[in-house]
Formats: structure tokens, sequence, C-alpha cells
């Protein structure tokens, strides 16, 4: 069976960004958020990597990419993004960052695949389980809740379809467990962890191609505002900073006991 | 203060959650009226005066579990519902309160009340940023991050009203599964956190790597020292990229800002960097030490508390004769 899926994915500062909050006019913001340079969620990532994989084992899959992110900072990160794998962009052009709502952005997602009118007999969401920026794990729920979609997975590593169309999903759960469940036929909201698959290697050619799609849409992203509920009393920097005692030049079987002895306190 | 619901699942057997306790530590903390309600086996004679129970909902799944958190808040009328972080309330709970008509905050760490008003704490960026907020819009459901209270004990309700919900699926729950190796990952009740980071598959001393040798000084610590056992991302992803690696690793022992952050008493971080994206899954390591070469890593840059620089095959050769 084909599938349409639609992949939710936003913009993270790159992980190895320093980062520090500055007051903003109605929530914190990130001290040259503009400047820093951005990359596609790390989950999202993951979710749109296991998506380009599904669409390939089953031929004539679609894959749509909604994202919801400033349009030059996307613009930006597309460029890499792009030549991983082949999709379709769907931009909402609107500031989003860790101080924004999650529940604001799930309602304006799951509001723009609303509009995209897609059958959802065969309609698979895919999305990052949590961000890397507000980490809520919350906006593929309640994209779920707009569109209609009762079966949700969270925290995925895998999907395996089976020949009926129905398919088992893993999910992370406590204790470094896998829960499976088995769900009859789509429509689902998938919200993955990391998944099993490598990033894919950089393909000129898809990169082309999906550029040529890109750039219309990201002309034609629509201003997205996203409104937010949240009153922050602070945001700041944890202040604990360890003092590091440096041990060097000292025998293996020496640090083995200081270690043993620290274990056993 | 308003009214305030715990909404808390039961386990297999009918059992509550440790993390529900701790939870319902954090409501009393609060003052003011609460009501406890529980779905899941056995959920009517568990602790809750409000309970939805049966076949249907001692599955853990997303269309089930979200009918019964609805049905469970519209019929407290609380307008602060308080659920622990699980991952069975974290899937469903987002769904509930948007069904009524309600906003929801995840990973709470701290609860408190200024001026008769809900305030909390929470984390951003993956616990680089601490924030404390507040929201005007009722229903509020805040899911609280196990460990963040101490737990109270609890007694089972004198009265309970069984609730009446009707929910289907289309999902059925096949049952749990541990990782393929038989390894175990994070284990929440182990009091240390051992990571193993990248260098261990790198060349030594000798110009060769020991990889067989590693694996088995690493599971000969986590055997002995009943510890959970972590990885960096550069470690897993390395196996993941095909590269002859630590076999037992997966991305299920991933650290850091795109895996876990546990929460252990005390870490230990061996042929590990201490890189920031790493790091920030150790905010909730009490005492941390690490074993590496460099000694100008990221762990000797105030996040650890001891770095020895030493060959971490040597330290944890001595290390696993002293404590098997």
């Amino acid at each position: 069976m084909p599938y349409q899926i639609v992949v939710c994915g936003g913009l993270a500062p790159d992980p190895l960004q320093t980062l520090e909050p500055v007051p903003g006019p109605t929530a914190p913001a990130l001290k040259n958020e503009m400047m820093l340079p951005g990359v596609l969620d790390p989950w999202a990532s993951h979710a749109l990597y296991e998506a380009a994989n599904l669409a390939k084992k089953h031929p004539g899959s679609s894959i749509k990419l909604v994202s919801l992110a400033p349009k030059a900072k996307l613009q930006q990160v597309l460029m890499t993004i792009a030549q991983k794998v082949p999709f379709e962009l769907v931009a909402l052009d609107g500031a989003n960052n860790g101080f924004s709502d999650a529940n604001e952005t799930g309602k304006a997602l799951g509001e723009a695949i609303a509009k995209l009118g897609l059958p959802l007999e065969n309609l698979l969401v895919f999305g990052g389980y949590e961000s890397a920026t507000r980490g809520a794990g919350v906006v593929m729920q309640i994209v779920a809740e707009r569109l209609g979609i009762a079966d949700v997975f969270l925290a995925v590593d895998e999907i395996a379809v089976e020949a009926a169309g129905s398919f088992t999903v893993k999910e992370r759960v406590e204790g470094g467990k896998h829960m499976v469940s088995r769900c009859a036929a789509p429509p689902a909201v998938l919200a993955w962890a990391t998944g099993s698959l490598p990033e894919p290697p950089n393909h000129p050619q898809t990169g082309m191609a999906n550029m040529r799609v890109i750039m219309p849409s990201l002309q034609k992203a629509a201003p997205t505002a996203v409104p937010t509920g949240i009153a922050f009393t602070s945001a700041s920097l944890p202040k604990l900073v360890r003092e590091t005692r440096i041990v060097k030049d000292t025998p293996a079987a020496e640090i083995a006991q200081e270690i043993a002895e620290w274990l056993k306190q | 203060m308003e009214k305030i619901l715990v909404l808390v699942h039961t386990i297999e057997g009918g059992s509550i959650p440790r993390a529900a306790l701790e939870t319902l530590a954090g409501a009393q903390s609060l003052g003011g009226e609460i009501a406890v309600g529980v779905f899941g086996e056995g959920a009517g004679s568990s602790i809750g005066s409000l309970a939805v129970e049966g076949e249907a909902f001692s599955q853990p799944r997303y269309a089930t579990d979200a009918a019964a958190c609805e049905a469970l808040i519209r019929a407290s009328g609380a307008a602060i519902v308080l659920a622990p972080h699980t991952s069975r309330m974290a899937r469903a709970l987002p769904g509930a309160a948007t069904r009524v008509g309600g906003v929801v905050d995840t990973h709470i760490v701290g609860l408190s009340v200024e001026s008769g008003a809900l305030t909390v704490s929470r984390w951003f960026y993956r616990q680089r940023i601490e924030g404390t907020l507040s929201r005007a819009a009722r229903p509020w459901v805040l899911l609280v991050e196990p460990g963040s209270f101490e737990a109270v004990e609890a007694a089972p309700a004198g009265v309970v009203t069984k609730l009446d919900v009707a929910a289907v699926s289309k999902t059925q729950f096949v049952g749990f599964q541990s990782p393929e190796t038989g390894e175990q990952t994070i284990r929440p009740d182990a009091e240390t956190l051992f990571v193993a980071g990248a260098g261990w598959t790198k060349k030594q001393k000798d110009g060769q790597t020991h990889t067989p040798e590693a694996a088995e000084l690493i599971l000969g610590f986590v055997r002995a020292a009943k510890s959970s056992l972590g990885s960096s991302k550069s470690l897993v992803d390395m196996g993941s990229e095909g590269e002859p690696v630590l076999p037992f690793l997966t991305h299920l022992h991933q650290i850091g800002q795109t895996g876990s952050t546990p929460r252990h008493k005390k870490g230990l971080a061996t042929c590990c960097h201490g890189e920031e994206p790493h790091v920030v899954g150790w905010r909730f390591i009490r005492e941390r030490r690490a074993v590496n070469l460099d000694a100008n890593c990221g762990w000797a840059r105030g996040k650890a508390d001891v770095l020895y620089v030493a060959d971490a095959f040597e330290v944890m050769r001595e290390l696993n004769k002293l404590i098997s």
C-alpha cells in the first residue's frame, strides 16, 4: 500500500552552540538567536529518515515535510536536508523556539496538515517525539486530535508493516524496554525517538530535485503567528559549575581503588 | 489554591507506579482540595475516588487511555491536573488536555504557589536552560518528572465512583521487549550510571583496537556494579554506520541531547570527551567522575567532580577486580 507520509519537523540550534537566554517582549529568547546555526530538529530528522525508508519500500508513497520556522533560517537548513531524502515542503513562516507554546504549535501544524486535504486511509503522520528546543512531547498528540486520528505512538523506534496493511510499532518505555503494539491500519501518528537508521549520505541529485519544489514552497510560506499562553517568571542558565579535581600521573590501581571506594559510599 | 486532580494509571497487577506517589506528594505540597483519579487494571480498588477500569483500559494505548483521562478530568471538575511523567501518561494526556479545551506542560520538576497562583519549573533546550512559568488557561495539565518529589503513602479510597467510558481502538498491545542483546540499558533503580564513550573502540597504545576486551570490561563492570549502561551518540552511531563497535550498544543506551536524561546518584564516564550535547543528559546525575586520556576534555571544564587522566582499559581492569 502506498502511504501519504507527513513529517512534522522544526528547527533547533546546532547542539554545539552555547545558548544564553535573554528577555524578549512576550517570552524569553536566545541571545543572537537568528545568528545561531540551526539544524532540523534531531528527532524530526530521524522521523524524516524513517519516512524515506518506508516510502522506498512502498512504491507510490509520498513525503511532505511540514515545518513551522522562520523562512530564512529554514531555507539554510534545507540546503543540507534536501540532499538526504526526497520530499515536498509545506512551510509555515513563523517564529518558533524553545520558549514558544507547544500547545499552539501543535494547533498550527494540525491546521496546516488538515488543509492539505489528504485522505486518511493511507495517512501516516510522523514527527519527533520531543523537540530539542521545548522538549515538550505534546505536539504530535495535538496534531492527532486536530486530524481526528486516534492511534498515536510516542517515542517510536521501529515500524514493521505487515502484508495485510497492519503494522507493528515499538515504542520506548521505562526501564530501557520497548512496548510492542499492533495497529490494524492507518491513519496513525508516530512520534519518533531515534529509530534505527543512520543519517543518509548527501545525494546532490536528490538535493537538486527537492530544491526545485522547495524554493517555490518557501516563497509561498504562509506567515503563521504562534500565540503564547505562557507567562514566564524566569529563564536562566543552571548555576552549578563543578570544581573539577584532575587526577594525573597516578597508577591505574590507585585510581581504581579510589573509584571503588566512591562507588561503595 | 484551585482544585487539583492527581491523575494516575495502574501498572501490571493493579499497583501504582512510584512516580504517581511522588506526584501526589507534589500536589499535597500545594495545599487545597485534591481528588485522585485512576485508570487501568484494578483501578476501582486503587487509591482514587474516581476510577476508569475494564479490559479495554488495562492496555496501554492512546485511544483508550486518552478517553479515560478525558472522562476523569471532566468528572473531577479540577482546574489543575497533575500526573506522573510516565511513558503511558506522556502519550495520552496531551490529547486528553486538548479534548477538554485545556493546555498541557510536561517534564515539570518544581511546583510552587505564589500569590495564590501556581508556578511551575521545567527545563528548556534539553536541560540547558531552566525556566519558571505560569498559565491562565484551565484546565492546566502538568506531567511531573519522576524523582522531583519524595513519594508519599496512599491508602485505597473509601468511596470510589467508577466512570462508564466507551472507547475503542484499532491498536492492540502485544507486550514488552527488552533490547535484543539482553543487556539492560537504563535501570531506574540503579545507583550508578556507567557511560562508555567512543574511545573504547579507538586504536590503543599498541596501535591496535581492542574492541572485544572493551566489551568484556564494560559488561564486567555493569554486571558487577549493577549499574545502568549508557553511551555517547558517537559510539552508537558508529554501530549503525556499519563500523566494528560494541555490539550490545544501541540507540536505547544513548545519553544526551538526542538520548535519555537518567536520574542516578552517581555517574562514571569512560573514554568519553564530555561534549555539551552528551553532558546535557547528565543534568540529574549528582556525583560525576570521568576517566579519559585528555586532560582538557569537556569533563575537566566544570562538568565532572573528578577527572582521572588515565587509560580506561587499565583502570577498568583493576576496578573490575576490586568490585567483582
